[in-house]
């Protein structure tokens, strides 16, 4: 079953950042995907700078970063087939992301039940130990979503056909850090 | 108004983002006009959940800086955000209240919202580390 979850996250892979246009827009990178977790990266950019006075990354990149990156764990937390509704996103900041580094977002679902996924992220620029903004968040797979999913799966398969290739696996060593 | 919120303005990302303001008197409205980058889910189609979070703590920060004058931008400390509904693609409005500013931290209420105000799309609480200008 998992084998077969994260085959199927394998091949969704190259749609889960590259498929949201606002996600494309803010360069954000998948870094990694299993079961239930997800890594994505937010490059340091200029166009992305909150105070030109001191070159940090503005709060609502590193929002959008750990919405879209808990979005992505919800939605192999739970199964890897619905498109998923964010009902609510709390976070904490920390301290400003460092000036002239990149921002990366870890999300793990802590816990399924039913059609709703708990999902709690960490966002840093380097030491996962220093973070610069935590989230939690839940996600509800509903009917709209639902029927994206149906989209997003023949897409997925029309892209197999054509021969695209899934992205790399998470590696076992970064599993289980939080 | 307009000098107070310069600085929030010529934000890089704010700029980006495209983010307009509308005041009357003390009142302001923030705008998100409509971009194809701001979707997130376009097979929905539906702006980015982040997008949304994201415009709300901007439009926190325009309503604090309109409210008084400061040394420096807000800073977000931690914010909570309630999706109430898909946000469809066309343009957000947002408007925040100070429930409560001390003289280091404040408490702001954001509201977002497309056809009707009353009809919200989104809604935002949360504490900002604000710096009184003088």
């Amino acid at each position: 079953m998992s084998e077969d979850l994260q085959a199927r996250l394998d091949q969704l892979a190259p749609l889960l950042v590259e498929g949201s246009p606002h996600a494309v827009d803010l360069g954000f990178k998948l870094e990694a995907i299993r079961p239930g977790e997800a890594v994505v990266r937010a490059p340091y950019r200029e166009d992305l700078i909150g105070d030109p006075e001191t070159g940090v990354m503005h709060g609502g990149v590193v929002t959008a970063l750990l919405d879209h990156a808990s979005g992505t764990a919800g939605f192999a937390g739970l199964g890897g087939t619905q498109a998923l509704a964010t009902l609510d996103l709390r976070l904490d900041y920390m301290r400003p992301a460092t000036p002239g580094r990149d921002v990366i977002a870890e999300a793990r679902t802590i816990k399924v039940s039913g059609l709703i996924a708990f999902v709690e992220a960490v966002a840093h620029d380097g030491d996962r130990d220093d973070p610069v903004a935590t989230a939690h968040a839940a996600f509800m797979v509903n009917k709209v979503s639902q029927d994206a999913a149906e989209k997003v799966r023949a897409n997925v398969e029309a892209g197999i056909e054509r021969g695209e290739t899934p992205i790399s696996r998470l590696p076992d060593s970064s599993r289980g850090t939080s | 108004m307009e000098d107070r919120l310069a600085p929030l303005f010529a934000s890089p990302y704010v700029k980006r983002l495209g983010v307009r303001y509308d005041g009357h008197g003390d009142e302001l409205t923030c705008i998100l006009p409509y971009a194809d980058t701001l979707v997130g889910n376009p097979l929905i189609p539906a702006l980015h959940g982040g997008a949304i979070g994201a415009f709300m703590e901007i439009t926190a920060s325009a309503g604090l800086m309109a409210a008084s004058e400061l040394a420096a931008l807000p800073k977000p400390i931690d914010v909570a955000v309630d999706y109430l509904r898909p946000a469809r693609p066309q343009d957000v409005y947002a408007r925040a209240a100070i429930t409560r500013q001390g003289s280091r931290v404040a408490n702001v209420r954001v509201e977002a919202w497309q056809d009707r105000r009353g009809a919200p799309i989104a809604t935002l609480h949360g504490h900002f580390l604000v710096k009184p200008a003088g």
